[in-house]
Protein backbone atom coordinates (compact mmCIF):
# COMPACT_ATOMS: atom_id res chain seq x y z
CA UNK A 1 0.00 0.00 0.00
CA UNK A 2 1.39 3.40 -0.93
CA UNK A 3 1.21 6.20 1.55
CA UNK A 4 -0.52 9.39 0.59
CA UNK A 5 1.18 12.65 1.67
CA UNK A 6 -1.45 13.19 4.36
CA UNK A 7 -0.63 9.78 5.87
CA UNK A 8 3.08 10.56 5.80
CA UNK A 9 2.44 13.83 7.62
CA UNK A 10 0.27 12.01 10.13
CA UNK A 11 2.98 9.47 10.93
CA UNK A 12 5.60 12.24 11.07
CA UNK A 13 3.59 14.14 13.68
CA UNK A 14 2.93 11.04 15.75
CA UNK A 15 6.62 10.11 15.54
CA UNK A 16 7.67 13.59 16.60
CA UNK A 17 5.52 13.33 19.69
CA UNK A 18 7.04 9.93 20.48
CA UNK A 19 10.42 11.67 20.51
CA UNK A 20 9.03 14.42 22.75
CA UNK A 21 7.72 11.95 25.32
CA UNK A 22 10.83 9.78 25.18
CA UNK A 23 13.34 12.64 25.34
CA UNK A 24 13.52 13.00 29.17
CA UNK A 25 13.81 9.22 29.55
CA UNK A 26 16.63 9.21 27.00
CA UNK A 27 18.35 12.07 28.84
CA UNK A 28 18.10 10.22 32.14
CA UNK A 29 19.31 6.91 30.71
CA UNK A 30 22.34 8.06 28.69
CA UNK A 31 23.53 10.47 31.34
CA UNK A 32 23.31 7.87 34.07
CA UNK A 33 26.02 5.80 32.38
CA UNK A 34 28.38 8.65 31.55
CA UNK A 35 31.30 10.21 33.43
CA UNK A 36 30.36 13.57 34.96
CA UNK A 37 32.66 15.73 32.84
CA UNK A 38 31.03 14.51 29.62
CA UNK A 39 27.78 16.06 30.89
CA UNK A 40 29.22 19.32 32.16
CA UNK A 41 31.06 19.91 28.88
CA UNK A 42 27.77 20.18 26.99
CA UNK A 43 27.34 16.58 25.88
CA UNK A 44 23.99 15.87 27.53
CA UNK A 45 22.35 14.64 24.34
CA UNK A 46 25.24 12.49 23.15
CA UNK A 47 25.82 8.81 23.80
CA UNK A 48 28.60 8.23 26.33
CA UNK A 49 32.16 8.15 25.01
CA UNK A 50 33.12 6.15 28.07
CA UNK A 51 30.39 3.86 29.39
CA UNK A 52 30.34 3.46 33.15
CA UNK A 53 28.05 1.99 35.78
CA UNK A 54 29.75 3.94 38.55
CA UNK A 55 26.89 6.49 38.85
CA UNK A 56 24.41 3.66 39.43
CA UNK A 57 26.64 2.07 42.03
CA UNK A 58 27.15 5.45 43.63
CA UNK A 59 23.44 6.35 43.71
CA UNK A 60 22.46 2.96 45.12
CA UNK A 61 24.95 2.52 47.92
CA UNK A 62 27.32 5.46 48.35
CA UNK A 63 25.69 8.82 47.70
CA UNK A 64 25.25 11.24 50.58
CA UNK A 65 21.48 11.39 51.05
CA UNK A 66 20.84 11.98 54.71
CA UNK A 67 23.41 12.36 57.43
CA UNK A 68 25.32 9.31 56.30
CA UNK A 69 26.52 8.30 52.87
CA UNK A 70 24.24 5.31 52.48
CA UNK A 71 23.05 5.78 48.93
CA UNK A 72 19.38 5.36 48.07
CA UNK A 73 19.17 1.69 49.01
CA UNK A 74 17.68 2.07 52.52
CA UNK A 75 15.08 4.52 51.20
CA UNK A 76 14.10 2.20 48.39
CA UNK A 77 13.52 -0.46 51.06
CA UNK A 78 11.50 2.03 53.15
CA UNK A 79 9.25 2.65 50.16
CA UNK A 80 8.76 -1.09 49.64
CA UNK A 81 8.01 -1.64 53.33
CA UNK A 82 5.49 1.18 53.17
CA UNK A 83 3.78 0.38 49.90
CA UNK A 84 3.13 -3.35 50.29
CA UNK A 85 1.10 -3.29 53.55
CA UNK A 86 -0.64 -0.01 52.67
CA UNK A 87 -1.82 -1.34 49.31
CA UNK A 88 -2.91 -4.67 50.78
CA UNK A 89 -4.95 -3.19 53.63
CA UNK A 90 -6.57 -0.46 51.53
CA UNK A 91 -7.52 -2.97 48.83
CA UNK A 92 -9.13 -5.43 51.25
CA UNK A 93 -11.11 -2.68 52.98
CA UNK A 94 -12.14 -1.24 49.61
CA UNK A 95 -13.42 -4.63 48.43
CA UNK A 96 -15.52 -5.09 51.58
CA UNK A 97 -16.89 -1.56 51.34
CA UNK A 98 -17.74 -1.98 47.67
CA UNK A 99 -19.51 -5.25 48.50
CA UNK A 100 -21.65 -3.62 51.20
CA UNK A 101 -22.42 -0.54 49.13
CA UNK A 102 -23.70 -2.55 46.15
CA UNK A 103 -25.10 -5.82 47.51
CA UNK A 104 -26.34 -4.83 50.96
CA UNK A 105 -27.69 -1.41 50.21
CA UNK A 106 -29.43 0.63 52.86
CA UNK A 107 -31.06 4.02 53.07
CA UNK A 108 -28.52 6.81 52.67
CA UNK A 109 -25.73 4.64 51.29
CA UNK A 110 -25.21 6.81 48.20
CA UNK A 111 -24.72 9.88 50.38
CA UNK A 112 -22.22 8.01 52.57
CA UNK A 113 -20.39 6.89 49.44
CA UNK A 114 -20.38 10.46 48.11
CA UNK A 115 -18.91 11.66 51.40
CA UNK A 116 -16.19 8.99 51.17
CA UNK A 117 -15.52 9.85 47.56
CA UNK A 118 -14.85 13.49 48.35
CA UNK A 119 -11.85 12.17 50.28
CA UNK A 120 -10.22 11.27 46.93
CA UNK A 121 -10.10 14.89 45.92
CA UNK A 122 -9.26 16.94 49.01
CA UNK A 123 -5.98 18.85 48.89
CA UNK A 124 -3.94 17.04 51.51
CA UNK A 125 -2.66 20.35 52.85
CA UNK A 126 -5.96 20.52 54.73
CA UNK A 127 -5.05 17.46 56.84
CA UNK A 128 -1.30 17.98 57.33
CA UNK A 129 -1.45 19.84 60.64
CA UNK A 130 -3.91 17.60 62.50
CA UNK A 131 -2.32 14.46 61.01
CA UNK A 132 1.12 15.46 62.26
CA UNK A 133 -0.36 15.78 65.76
CA UNK A 134 -2.38 12.57 65.55
CA UNK A 135 0.66 10.55 64.47
CA UNK A 136 2.50 11.96 67.47
CA UNK A 137 -0.40 10.98 69.68
CA UNK A 138 -0.42 7.43 68.22
CA UNK A 139 3.35 7.22 68.68
CA UNK A 140 3.79 6.78 64.94
CA UNK A 141 5.66 10.01 64.15
CA UNK A 142 8.56 9.54 61.78
CA UNK A 143 7.97 5.83 61.28
CA UNK A 144 7.16 3.69 58.26
CA UNK A 145 4.12 2.49 60.24
CA UNK A 146 2.84 6.06 60.39
CA UNK A 147 3.14 6.43 56.62
CA UNK A 148 1.33 3.11 56.09
CA UNK A 149 -1.47 4.36 58.31
CA UNK A 150 -1.79 7.66 56.44
CA UNK A 151 -1.80 5.98 53.04
CA UNK A 152 -4.44 3.45 54.13
CA UNK A 153 -6.69 6.22 55.48
CA UNK A 154 -6.55 8.25 52.27
CA UNK A 155 -6.41 5.19 49.98
CA UNK A 156 -9.72 3.72 51.15
CA UNK A 157 -11.73 6.29 49.19
CA UNK A 158 -10.11 5.18 45.94
CA UNK A 159 -10.31 1.46 46.56
CA UNK A 160 -13.96 1.75 47.63
CA UNK A 161 -14.71 3.67 44.43
CA UNK A 162 -13.13 0.99 42.26
CA UNK A 163 -14.82 -1.98 43.91
CA UNK A 164 -18.19 -0.27 44.19
CA UNK A 165 -18.24 0.52 40.47
CA UNK A 166 -17.14 -2.99 39.60
CA UNK A 167 -19.49 -4.86 41.92
CA UNK A 168 -22.48 -2.76 40.88
CA UNK A 169 -22.32 -4.59 37.52
CA UNK A 170 -22.17 -7.98 39.26
CA UNK A 171 -25.61 -9.72 39.29
CA UNK A 172 -27.25 -9.14 42.65
CA UNK A 173 -29.59 -12.12 42.02
CA UNK A 174 -26.62 -14.47 42.55
CA UNK A 175 -26.04 -12.95 45.95
CA UNK A 176 -29.72 -13.22 46.91
CA UNK A 177 -29.91 -16.81 45.66
CA UNK A 178 -26.88 -17.77 47.76
CA UNK A 179 -28.49 -16.08 50.73
CA UNK A 180 -31.64 -18.15 50.31
CA UNK A 181 -29.43 -21.22 50.22
CA UNK A 182 -28.23 -20.21 53.67
CA UNK A 183 -24.88 -18.58 52.87
CA UNK A 184 -23.89 -15.77 55.21
CA UNK A 185 -22.44 -12.34 54.55
CA UNK A 186 -18.78 -13.35 54.57
CA UNK A 187 -19.33 -16.70 52.83
CA UNK A 188 -20.98 -14.93 49.90
CA UNK A 189 -18.17 -12.40 49.74
CA UNK A 190 -15.44 -15.02 49.94
CA UNK A 191 -17.00 -17.67 47.68
CA UNK A 192 -18.85 -15.57 45.10
CA UNK A 193 -17.50 -12.01 44.93
CA UNK A 194 -13.78 -12.52 45.59
CA UNK A 195 -13.25 -15.19 42.89
CA UNK A 196 -14.76 -12.75 40.38
CA UNK A 197 -12.75 -9.72 41.46
CA UNK A 198 -9.48 -10.40 39.59
CA UNK A 199 -9.52 -7.55 37.08
CA UNK A 200 -10.63 -4.81 39.47
CA UNK A 201 -8.20 -5.98 42.15
CA UNK A 202 -5.39 -5.59 39.62
CA UNK A 203 -6.58 -2.10 38.68
CA UNK A 204 -6.91 -1.09 42.30
CA UNK A 205 -3.53 -2.48 43.34
CA UNK A 206 -1.76 -0.79 40.44
CA UNK A 207 -3.42 2.54 41.14
CA UNK A 208 -2.65 2.46 44.86
CA UNK A 209 0.87 1.16 44.28
CA UNK A 210 1.65 3.96 41.82
CA UNK A 211 0.13 6.67 43.99
CA UNK A 212 1.72 5.55 47.23
CA UNK A 213 5.13 4.82 45.71
CA UNK A 214 5.11 8.24 44.03
CA UNK A 215 3.81 10.17 47.03
CA UNK A 216 6.00 13.01 48.17
CA UNK A 217 3.89 15.29 50.39
CA UNK A 218 3.14 12.75 53.15
CA UNK A 219 6.64 11.33 52.96
CA UNK A 220 8.19 14.77 53.33
CA UNK A 221 5.83 15.75 56.16
CA UNK A 222 5.66 12.66 58.33
CA UNK A 223 8.98 10.82 58.05
CA UNK A 224 12.45 11.24 59.48
CA UNK A 225 15.80 10.04 58.16
CA UNK A 226 15.15 6.47 59.21
CA UNK A 227 11.79 6.19 57.44
CA UNK A 228 11.97 8.49 54.41
CA UNK A 229 10.54 7.04 51.22
CA UNK A 230 12.42 6.99 47.92
CA UNK A 231 10.85 10.16 46.47
CA UNK A 232 11.92 12.27 49.45
CA UNK A 233 15.43 10.80 49.42
CA UNK A 234 15.79 11.45 45.69
CA UNK A 235 14.72 15.05 46.16
CA UNK A 236 17.22 15.47 49.01
CA UNK A 237 19.96 13.97 46.87
CA UNK A 238 19.27 16.34 43.99
CA UNK A 239 18.65 19.49 46.03
CA UNK A 240 21.62 19.06 48.39
CA UNK A 241 23.87 22.04 47.91
CA UNK A 242 27.08 20.63 49.28
CA UNK A 243 29.89 19.77 46.91
CA UNK A 244 29.82 19.33 43.16
CA UNK A 245 26.50 18.43 41.57
CA UNK A 246 26.81 14.86 40.33
CA UNK A 247 24.21 14.95 37.59
CA UNK A 248 24.93 11.41 36.45
CA UNK A 249 24.24 10.12 39.98
CA UNK A 250 21.02 12.15 40.12
CA UNK A 251 19.82 10.63 36.87
CA UNK A 252 20.67 7.11 38.02
CA UNK A 253 18.75 7.76 41.24
CA UNK A 254 15.77 9.15 39.34
CA UNK A 255 15.59 6.00 37.22
CA UNK A 256 15.75 3.84 40.36
CA UNK A 257 12.81 5.77 41.81
CA UNK A 258 10.92 5.35 38.54
CA UNK A 259 11.67 1.67 37.88
CA UNK A 260 9.03 -0.02 40.07
CA UNK A 261 6.12 2.00 38.67
CA UNK A 262 7.48 1.87 35.12
CA UNK A 263 7.79 -1.89 35.43
CA UNK A 264 4.18 -2.16 36.57
CA UNK A 265 3.05 0.10 33.73
CA UNK A 266 4.89 -1.91 31.10
CA UNK A 267 3.73 -5.35 32.24
CA UNK A 268 0.18 -4.32 33.09
CA UNK A 269 -0.39 -1.14 31.08
CA UNK A 270 -3.92 -2.14 30.11
CA UNK A 271 -5.00 -2.21 33.75
CA UNK A 272 -3.08 0.97 34.49
CA UNK A 273 -5.08 2.83 31.85
CA UNK A 274 -8.35 1.46 33.19
CA UNK A 275 -7.40 2.67 36.64
CA UNK A 276 -6.71 6.15 35.32
CA UNK A 277 -10.04 6.21 33.53
CA UNK A 278 -11.97 5.41 36.68
CA UNK A 279 -10.81 8.77 38.00
CA UNK A 280 -14.02 9.85 36.32
CA UNK A 281 -16.10 8.35 39.14
CA UNK A 282 -18.30 6.02 37.13
CA UNK A 283 -15.57 4.10 35.30
CA UNK B 1 -42.14 -9.88 68.36
CA UNK B 2 -40.58 -11.62 71.30
CA UNK B 3 -42.43 -14.73 70.15
CA UNK B 4 -39.88 -15.37 67.38
CA UNK B 5 -36.54 -14.50 68.93
CA UNK B 6 -34.39 -16.66 66.63
CA UNK B 7 -35.43 -15.31 63.20
CA UNK B 8 -35.49 -11.78 64.52
CA UNK B 9 -31.91 -12.05 65.77
CA UNK B 10 -30.85 -13.41 62.42
CA UNK B 11 -32.72 -10.71 60.58
CA UNK B 12 -31.14 -8.10 62.75
CA UNK B 13 -27.71 -9.53 62.11
CA UNK B 14 -28.46 -9.51 58.39
CA UNK B 15 -29.19 -5.79 58.62
CA UNK B 16 -26.41 -4.94 61.05
CA UNK B 17 -23.46 -6.93 59.76
CA UNK B 18 -22.97 -5.03 56.47
CA UNK B 19 -23.11 -1.72 58.30
CA UNK B 20 -20.70 -3.05 60.89
CA UNK B 21 -18.25 -3.99 58.14
CA UNK B 22 -18.54 -0.59 56.54
CA UNK B 23 -18.25 1.33 59.78
CA UNK B 24 -14.46 1.22 60.39
CA UNK B 25 -13.84 2.83 57.01
CA UNK B 26 -16.60 5.34 57.59
CA UNK B 27 -15.17 6.16 61.00
CA UNK B 28 -11.69 6.66 59.50
CA UNK B 29 -13.05 8.94 56.79
CA UNK B 30 -15.28 10.83 59.23
CA UNK B 31 -12.39 11.46 61.57
CA UNK B 32 -9.41 11.84 59.25
CA UNK B 33 -11.15 13.68 56.43
CA UNK B 34 -14.07 15.61 57.90
CA UNK B 35 -12.81 15.89 61.47
CA UNK B 36 -9.46 17.12 60.21
CA UNK B 37 -11.10 19.60 57.86
CA UNK B 38 -13.05 20.95 60.83
CA UNK B 39 -9.89 21.13 62.94
CA UNK B 40 -7.90 22.97 60.26
CA UNK B 41 -10.86 25.29 59.71
CA UNK B 42 -10.84 26.12 63.41
CA UNK B 43 -7.08 26.73 63.32
CA UNK B 44 -7.55 29.15 60.45
CA UNK B 45 -9.58 31.32 62.86
CA UNK B 46 -7.11 30.91 65.71
CA UNK B 47 -3.89 32.54 66.87
CA UNK B 48 -1.78 29.40 66.14
CA UNK B 49 1.86 30.10 65.42
CA UNK B 50 4.37 27.28 65.82
CA UNK B 51 1.90 24.94 67.50
CA UNK B 52 -1.89 24.81 67.39
CA UNK B 53 -3.43 27.26 69.80
CA UNK B 54 -7.09 27.90 70.35
CA UNK B 55 -7.45 31.65 70.88
CA UNK B 56 -10.15 32.92 68.53
CA UNK B 57 -9.06 35.77 66.25
CA UNK B 58 -11.91 35.84 63.74
CA UNK B 59 -10.96 36.54 60.14
CA UNK B 60 -7.61 38.06 61.02
CA UNK B 61 -5.56 35.25 59.41
CA UNK B 62 -7.53 35.59 56.19
CA UNK B 63 -7.03 39.37 56.19
CA UNK B 64 -3.29 38.89 56.68
CA UNK B 65 -3.22 36.17 54.04
CA UNK B 66 -4.84 38.33 51.40
CA UNK B 67 -2.51 41.21 52.15
CA UNK B 68 0.65 39.07 51.74
CA UNK B 69 2.62 39.60 48.58
CA UNK B 70 3.75 35.98 48.55
CA UNK B 71 0.14 34.75 48.61
CA UNK B 72 -0.61 37.10 45.76
CA UNK B 73 2.27 35.60 43.78
CA UNK B 74 1.14 32.07 44.66
CA UNK B 75 -2.44 32.67 43.49
CA UNK B 76 -1.32 34.41 40.30
CA UNK B 77 1.07 31.55 39.58
CA UNK B 78 -1.64 28.98 40.16
CA UNK B 79 -3.93 30.87 37.77
CA UNK B 80 -1.25 31.04 35.05
CA UNK B 81 -0.17 27.44 35.60
CA UNK B 82 -3.68 26.05 35.97
CA UNK B 83 -5.13 27.72 32.88
CA UNK B 84 -2.19 26.92 30.60
CA UNK B 85 -1.92 23.39 31.97
CA UNK B 86 -5.60 22.59 31.44
CA UNK B 87 -5.83 24.28 28.03
CA UNK B 88 -2.60 22.84 26.58
CA UNK B 89 -3.20 19.34 27.96
CA UNK B 90 -6.75 19.29 26.61
CA UNK B 91 -5.70 20.60 23.20
CA UNK B 92 -2.70 18.25 22.86
CA UNK B 93 -4.69 15.33 24.25
CA UNK B 94 -7.59 15.85 21.85
CA UNK B 95 -5.30 16.35 18.86
CA UNK B 96 -3.21 13.26 19.60
CA UNK B 97 -6.34 11.19 20.22
CA UNK B 98 -7.86 12.21 16.89
CA UNK B 99 -4.60 11.53 15.06
CA UNK B 100 -4.24 8.14 16.75
CA UNK B 101 -7.80 7.25 15.83
CA UNK B 102 -6.97 7.11 12.08
CA UNK B 103 -6.24 3.36 11.95
CA UNK B 104 -2.58 3.83 12.77
CA UNK B 105 -0.13 0.97 12.57
CA UNK B 106 1.64 0.38 15.90
CA UNK B 107 -1.07 2.28 17.73
CA UNK B 108 -0.51 0.25 20.89
CA UNK B 109 3.17 1.11 20.96
CA UNK B 110 2.57 4.81 20.38
CA UNK B 111 -0.09 4.90 23.09
CA UNK B 112 2.30 3.26 25.54
CA UNK B 113 4.97 5.86 24.76
CA UNK B 114 2.55 8.80 25.15
CA UNK B 115 1.21 7.56 28.45
CA UNK B 116 4.25 6.25 30.34
CA UNK B 117 5.11 9.61 32.00
CA UNK B 118 1.91 9.24 34.00
CA UNK B 119 3.49 6.29 35.82
CA UNK B 120 6.42 8.39 37.02
CA UNK B 121 6.68 10.34 40.23
CA UNK B 122 6.54 14.11 39.81
CA UNK B 123 9.89 14.15 41.62
CA UNK B 124 11.44 12.05 38.84
CA UNK B 125 9.84 14.28 36.20
CA UNK B 126 11.10 17.32 38.08
CA UNK B 127 14.68 16.02 38.21
CA UNK B 128 14.73 15.15 34.50
CA UNK B 129 13.36 18.51 33.39
CA UNK B 130 15.32 20.51 35.98
CA UNK B 131 18.62 19.42 34.48
CA UNK B 132 17.39 19.38 30.89
CA UNK B 133 16.26 23.03 31.22
CA UNK B 134 19.32 24.07 33.22
CA UNK B 135 21.30 26.50 31.05
CA UNK B 136 24.64 25.24 32.40
CA UNK B 137 24.31 21.63 31.20
CA UNK B 138 20.92 21.24 29.50
CA UNK B 139 19.35 22.44 26.28
CA UNK B 140 21.26 25.73 26.10
CA UNK B 141 24.65 24.10 26.70
CA UNK B 142 23.85 21.39 24.16
CA UNK B 143 22.93 23.96 21.51
CA UNK B 144 26.13 25.86 22.21
CA UNK B 145 28.10 22.63 21.92
CA UNK B 146 26.41 21.96 18.57
CA UNK B 147 27.52 25.34 17.26
CA UNK B 148 24.45 27.54 17.79
CA UNK B 149 26.27 29.82 20.20
CA UNK B 150 23.67 32.59 20.33
CA UNK B 151 20.96 30.18 21.52
CA UNK B 152 19.51 31.18 24.86
CA UNK B 153 16.98 29.34 26.98
CA UNK B 154 17.15 30.12 30.66
CA UNK B 155 13.50 30.34 31.72
CA UNK B 156 14.16 28.19 34.77
CA UNK B 157 16.52 30.86 36.13
CA UNK B 158 14.27 33.75 35.13
CA UNK B 159 11.84 35.11 37.73
CA UNK B 160 9.24 36.01 35.12
CA UNK B 161 9.46 32.84 33.05
CA UNK B 162 10.15 30.08 35.59
CA UNK B 163 6.45 29.31 36.12
CA UNK B 164 6.23 28.33 32.43
CA UNK B 165 8.88 25.63 32.91
CA UNK B 166 6.49 24.03 35.39
CA UNK B 167 3.80 24.11 32.72
CA UNK B 168 6.19 22.41 30.28
CA UNK B 169 7.03 19.56 32.66
CA UNK B 170 3.45 19.11 33.88
CA UNK B 171 2.06 19.00 30.34
CA UNK B 172 4.69 16.43 29.43
CA UNK B 173 3.59 14.28 32.35
CA UNK B 174 -0.20 14.44 31.96
CA UNK B 175 -1.09 15.10 28.33
CA UNK B 176 -0.84 11.39 27.50
CA UNK B 177 -3.50 10.66 30.09
CA UNK B 178 -5.82 13.25 28.54
CA UNK B 179 -5.13 11.63 25.15
CA UNK B 180 -6.21 8.27 26.58
CA UNK B 181 -9.40 9.81 27.99
CA UNK B 182 -10.35 11.32 24.64
CA UNK B 183 -9.36 8.19 22.73
CA UNK B 184 -11.73 6.16 24.90
CA UNK B 185 -14.42 8.75 24.18
CA UNK B 186 -13.77 8.58 20.43
CA UNK B 187 -14.01 4.78 20.45
CA UNK B 188 -17.42 5.06 22.09
CA UNK B 189 -18.93 7.11 19.26
CA UNK B 190 -21.38 5.35 16.98
CA UNK B 191 -19.54 4.81 13.71
CA UNK B 192 -22.79 4.44 11.73
CA UNK B 193 -23.56 8.07 12.44
CA UNK B 194 -20.19 9.14 11.09
CA UNK B 195 -20.65 7.04 7.94
CA UNK B 196 -24.07 8.62 7.40
CA UNK B 197 -22.57 12.09 7.72
CA UNK B 198 -19.85 11.19 5.21
CA UNK B 199 -22.47 9.89 2.78
CA UNK B 200 -24.28 13.19 3.12
CA UNK B 201 -21.08 14.85 1.90
CA UNK B 202 -19.60 16.21 5.12
CA UNK B 203 -15.81 16.60 5.00
CA UNK B 204 -13.51 15.12 7.65
CA UNK B 205 -13.04 18.45 9.37
CA UNK B 206 -16.77 19.15 9.49
CA UNK B 207 -17.49 15.68 10.83
CA UNK B 208 -15.10 16.23 13.71
CA UNK B 209 -16.23 19.76 14.48
CA UNK B 210 -19.97 19.16 14.20
CA UNK B 211 -20.44 15.56 15.28
CA UNK B 212 -17.43 14.06 17.02
CA UNK B 213 -16.22 16.82 19.32
CA UNK B 214 -19.70 17.70 20.67
CA UNK B 215 -20.14 14.04 21.59
CA UNK B 216 -16.93 14.09 23.63
CA UNK B 217 -18.50 16.28 26.31
CA UNK B 218 -18.25 13.64 29.06
CA UNK B 219 -14.56 13.13 28.22
CA UNK B 220 -13.96 16.90 28.34
CA UNK B 221 -15.71 17.06 31.68
CA UNK B 222 -13.73 14.27 33.32
CA UNK B 223 -10.45 15.55 31.85
CA UNK B 224 -11.25 19.01 33.20
CA UNK B 225 -12.10 17.74 36.68
CA UNK B 226 -8.95 15.61 36.91
CA UNK B 227 -6.67 18.33 35.52
CA UNK B 228 -8.16 21.12 37.63
CA UNK B 229 -7.78 19.24 40.86
CA UNK B 230 -4.28 18.08 39.92
CA UNK B 231 -3.30 21.68 39.16
CA UNK B 232 -4.52 22.94 42.54
CA UNK B 233 -2.86 20.06 44.40
CA UNK B 234 0.42 20.16 42.49
CA UNK B 235 3.25 20.40 44.96
CA UNK B 236 5.89 17.75 44.26
CA UNK B 237 6.67 19.00 40.77
CA UNK B 238 7.22 22.58 41.93
CA UNK B 239 9.43 21.40 44.79
CA UNK B 240 11.55 19.19 42.53
CA UNK B 241 11.77 21.53 39.54
CA UNK B 242 12.29 24.99 41.03
CA UNK B 243 11.64 24.59 44.77
CA UNK B 244 9.44 27.66 44.49
CA UNK B 245 12.30 29.77 43.17
CA UNK B 246 14.10 31.73 41.89
CA UNK B 247 13.26 33.63 45.07
CA UNK B 248 9.51 33.15 45.46
CA UNK B 249 8.86 33.40 41.74
CA UNK B 250 7.20 29.98 41.39
CA UNK B 251 5.44 29.78 44.75
CA UNK B 252 1.99 28.20 44.48
CA UNK B 253 -0.64 27.83 47.23
CA UNK B 254 0.55 24.33 48.15
CA UNK B 255 4.17 25.44 48.69
CA UNK B 256 2.93 28.58 50.45
CA UNK B 257 0.91 26.49 52.87
CA UNK B 258 3.87 24.25 53.65
CA UNK B 259 6.32 27.05 54.18
CA UNK B 260 4.01 29.21 56.34
CA UNK B 261 2.92 26.28 58.47
CA UNK B 262 6.13 24.37 58.99
CA UNK B 263 9.05 26.71 58.38
CA UNK B 264 7.74 30.21 59.14
CA UNK B 265 5.68 29.13 62.16
CA UNK B 266 2.54 30.96 61.04
CA UNK B 267 0.21 28.00 61.41
CA UNK B 268 -2.97 30.13 61.49
CA UNK B 269 -2.12 31.66 58.12
CA UNK B 270 -1.04 28.29 56.74
CA UNK B 271 -4.38 26.80 57.79
CA UNK B 272 -6.23 29.70 56.16
CA UNK B 273 -4.37 29.06 52.89
CA UNK B 274 -5.22 25.33 53.05
CA UNK B 275 -8.83 26.34 53.56
CA UNK B 276 -8.81 28.44 50.39
CA UNK B 277 -7.32 25.50 48.46
CA UNK B 278 -10.04 23.19 49.77
CA UNK B 279 -12.83 25.60 48.87
CA UNK B 280 -11.45 26.04 45.35
CA UNK B 281 -11.31 22.29 44.76
CA UNK B 282 -14.73 21.79 46.35
CA UNK B 283 -16.21 24.34 43.95
CA UNK B 284 -15.11 22.09 41.07
CA UNK B 285 -15.61 18.64 42.60
CA UNK B 286 -18.88 18.86 44.52
CA UNK B 287 -21.09 19.79 41.53
CA UNK B 288 -19.34 17.03 39.57
CA UNK B 289 -19.85 14.34 42.23
CA UNK B 290 -23.41 15.52 42.73
CA UNK B 291 -24.30 15.17 39.06
CA UNK B 292 -22.50 11.82 38.76
CA UNK B 293 -24.15 10.24 41.78
CA UNK B 294 -27.61 11.79 41.45
CA UNK B 295 -28.95 9.12 39.10
CA UNK B 296 -27.72 6.40 41.43
CA UNK B 297 -29.99 7.39 44.26
CA UNK B 298 -32.83 5.07 44.99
Amino acid sequence: MTLRPARILLYAILGLFCLYYLLPLYVMLVNSVKPLQEITSGGMMELPQVWTLAPWHNAWSQAQVGVEATGLKPYFLNSLLMVVPAVTIATVLGALNGYVLTKWRFRGDTILFGLMLFGCFIPFQIVLIPMARSLGFLNLSGTVGGLIFVHVVYGISFSTLYFRNYYSAFPTELVRAAEIDGAGFFTIFWRILVPNSGPIAVVCVIWLFTNIWNDFLFGASFSDFSSQPMTVALNNLVQSSTGEKEYNVHFAGAIMAALPTLFVYIVAGRFFVRGLMSGSVKG
Amino acid sequence: MAAHPAPSARARLRVLLPRLVLSPSLALVAFFVYGFIAFTTYLSFSDSKMLPSYGWVGFQNYETLFSLRMWDIAVTNLAIFGILYIVICSFLGLMLAILLDQHIRAEGFIRTVYLYPMALSFIVTGVAWKWFLDPGIGLEAVMHDWGWTSFEFRWIKDRDMAIYTIVIAAVWQTSGFVMATFLAGLRGIDSEMLKAARVDGAGTFAVYRRIVIPQLRPAFLSAFVVLAHMAIKSYDLVVALTNGGPGNATAVPSTFMYSYTFTRNQMGIGAASAEIMLLTIAAVIIPYLWSELKEDKR
